[in-house]
């Protein structure tokens, strides 16, 4: 090993890091406001991921009729609901958001796809299409269930991914798929060259994180959010709404999703079953930060990433192992600090 | 009382619709059309839905079940043959530890069985199990002693490998490494990745420091392009080979530039037009061609189809020998069956020519492969 294989795997690690660390950003995200342990995390990235290969290969990708079966279903339970209850002052927002917004982004997509629009265009339609399942998703399966325990939520969630899975190879079949990079420039640092898409994906990792960063910060839905992570009651008691809660963050739990897969897709081959090891590692770090601190799942991600590349270069059969390793010490160390970890089993 | 009557004669109508007026070949075929192997057996479950449905003048019914890649439901499944539907033949699965864990029961209840994975493993050592087993694909030992061949002849003298982190890349480590030896090729690196792995940097960096004359990558499908596409990247110059797991037309698609001439052995199947006109495989392959792609389009073809086609040619050759000693349905003509099948000479196939022995029940020999390359993305004869 020398300095420019060093320096190499460790853009390598950063690169991966960078993604790993969003998907963790979103896990810590949705565990605080929810105390669902996202599972199906990953399967947004593949989504993300294949849906935009879709639209370049020219196809109407099969997200498109997936959030129109879910639109539907979640438009029925609701107006069901409203009806019910006599809210029928409810039903404009119902159908819009559940009927009209995926009928534009059906017909927008079944327009656009055998067009080949430009790159950006087809990341946006891309992105459009798979984060408002995000919502739907919460909706369906877990805002029924809002206050079971974490381990109910943990069953449902892995449920969830699993129907995803499913769905995952129903629409986009077995075989993997490659997206062009969103540039083909190299810099030349020294001795090493830095590949344009790394940069790239780093960048836009730190500029989605300085965003969620203004978002809890700055605006009051951010703002709401936070105070539901900190205590669901007192946050309902003054006024903040748990169920527009969970369903703000399952879209932007989905968006983070969405975007870490149209990421990486150009780095590597996507497959319809990629997403969940992807989200794994963001896992690992999530839980490094212990799913609360947002600045150490980040850190915990990168180190993921960093851990891998190296490993694969020196014991690369192992390099799973090592990686899901580094969560025992690590949970070892929290269990030692904190004697209190049970869940709160009073809800 | 007329109501009961008009009962009891549907029942008896319908026990005696139950009783076939002719036997049947029965013919039980578990693929793994879902879960990670599906990109094999997809073309498999296709091929069977225009396999002939008469053979020797007798009917033959195909119970075509998915076992998901799942060895629990591919056994699953193989009970399901022999228990409930009694099948003559069984045929599958997709993968080799699927099939592995079937002929245990295919042995138990004396059925004979075909399998379309590839590991030797399956029907070797013979033992009293496998006596009861064939299979039609290659087995790693006939591919990798056609790659070294090719080695040693283009004067490669150091090889670097990178494989699957399961029984498909150790396999072939170990075949490498043994023929390798033979052929006097040095082994200088082998790394591992897994089919999930977004990046290999780390891998294809250690490789690169050790400079091989060229690099096997022992993968199958469309992971097999990611360490190819990085040795592109970091600018490897040498020679590179593929197993023959990459011959379908994704592995083209996702691969891209970066997999321009690559080297990898085949079966016949997969350039049959190049294959001149005294080739045994040609005929039969470019007949089987004409009717997969006539049903899914031009370009559509896979390998891992031909596999499931030679299983039916395989049939069609033994099934009228048996049929002289004994009817469809009974143990006896299973074991007729099996016995045909073993004495199986110079079958024609598509992926090479089938000659059985009761030692060799894969019976393939050096005319069912052919190097090939890729050349703008498409594969071509290599000389």
């Amino acid at each position: 090993m020398n300095l420019d294989i060093a320096l190499l795997l460790g853009q390598d690690g950063l690169t991966n890091g960078a993604i790993y660390a969003l998907l963790a950003l979103a896990l810590v995200l949705v565990f605080a406001v929810t105390r669902v342990i996202f599972v199906p995390q990953g399967e947004f990235v593949a989504y993300g991921a294949l849906t935009l290969a879709s639209l370049q290969l020219g196809k109407v990708p099969g997200t498109a009729w997936l959030l129109l079966g879910a639109g539907v279903v979640v438009a029925i339970v609701d107006t069901t609901v409203a009806l019910r209850e006599r809210r029928s002052r409810r039903l404009p927002a119902i159908l819009g958001w559940n009927l009209v917004l995926p009928l534009v982004l059906f017909a927008a997509s079944w327009w656009l796809a055998p067009r080949q629009p430009p790159l950006w265009v087809q990341t946006l339609l891309a992105l459009a299409l798979v984060i408002p399942l995000g919502p739907m998703v919460y909706r369906l399966a877990f805002q029924p269930l809002a206050n079971a325990s974490v381990l109910v939520l943990l069953i449902v969630s892995v449920a969830v991914h699993f129907a995803m899975l499913g769905l995952g190879l129903v629409f986009f079949g077995a075989e993997g798929s490659r997206t062009p990079a969103f540039t083909d420039a190299r810099f030349q640092a020294g001795t090493m060259t830095v590949s344009g898409q790394s940069l790239f994906v780093i960048g836009a990792s730190a500029l989605l994180i300085v965003a969620l960063y203004l978002f809890f910060e700055k605006t009051l839905y951010g703002k709401a959010l936070r105070a539901t992570a900190v205590n669901r009651l007192g946050a309902r008691l003054v006024g903040i709404s748990t169920t527009l809660a969970g369903k703000l963050t399952f879209t932007v739990a989905a968006a983070i999703g969405a975007a870490s897969g149209i990421l990486v897709a150009p780095i590597t081959t996507i497959y319809y079953d990629s997403g969940f090891l992807v989200g794994l590692k963001g896992f690992v770090g999530a839980i490094i930060g212990g799913l609360v601190s947002y600045p150490l799942a980040a850190a915990g991600a990168v180190l993921v990433g960093m851990l891998e590349s190296f490993s694969s270069f020196y014991a690369s059969a192992f390099k799973e192992v090592i990686v899901f390793t580094l969560i025992i010490p690590v949970l070892l160390w929290r269990s030692l600090r904190s004697h209190h970890l049970e869940e709160e089993e009073d809800e | 009382m007329h109501t009961r009557l008009l009962a009891a004669a549907a029942i008896l109508a319908a026990l005696g619709a139950a009783v076939p007026v002719h036997a049947q070949i029965k013919v039980g075929v578990t693929v793994s059309a879902t879960g990670p192997a599906a990109s094999l057996g997809i073309p498999e479950r296709n091929t069977f839905a225009f396999m002939p449905t008469t053979i020797a003048g007798q009917q033959v019914q195909y119970i075509v079940l998915d076992d998901a890649s799942d060895t629990t439901r591919a056994r699953q499944n193989t009970e399901k043959f022999v228990n409930e539907d009694k099948v003559d033949v069984i045929i599958g699965s997709t993968t080799t530890p699927n099939s592995l864990a079937m002929i245990e029961v295919a042995a138990r209840s004396r059925t004979p069985m075909i399998s379309m994975a590839a590991s030797a493993r399956i029907v070797e050592p013979m033992d009293d199990v496998r006596r009861w087993v064939f299979k039609t694909p290659q087995s790693d030992a006939l591919m990798a002693s056609a790659i070294t061949q090719h080695m040693s002849d283009n004067g490669v003298k150091t090889l670097a490998y990178i494989g699957f982190n399961d029984a498909y890349g150790e396999g072939w480590a170990g075949e490498i490494n043994k023929f390798g030896e033979l052929r006097k090729i040095k082994i200088v690196g082998s790394e591992r990745f897994n089919r999930t792995d977004t990046s290999v940097t780390g891998q294809i960096l250690k490789i690169l420091a050790t400079n091989p004359d060229a690099v096997l990558i022992g993968a199958s499908g469309t992971p097999a392009a990611l360490p190819q596409a990085t040795l592109v990247e970091r600018g490897y110059k040498g020679r590179i080979y593929q197993t023959h797991g990459v011959a379908n037309a994704d592995f083209l698609r996702v691969g891209g530039k970066n997999v321009e001439g690559t080297l990898l052995p085949a079966g016949p199947i997969l350039v049959a037009e190049q294959l001149p006109e005294s080739n045994p495989s040609r005929k039969v392959a470019l007949e089987y061609k004409k009717l997969y792609e006539a049903k899914h389009g031009p370009g559509s073809l896979s390998t891992f189809g031909g596999h499931a086609w030679d299983t039916v040619l395989i049939l069609q050759a033994a099934a009228p020998e048996a049929l002289k000693k004994a009817k469809p349905g009974t143990p006896e003509f299973r074991a007729a069956l099996r016995d045909a099948i073993e004495g199986i000479r110079d079958l024609r196939a598509t992926h090479g020519v089938f000659n059985m022995s009761p030692q060799d029940h894969n019976g393939l020999d050096q005319r069912a492969r052919v190097m090939v390359r890729i050349d703008k993305g498409q594969w071509k004869l290599a000389q």
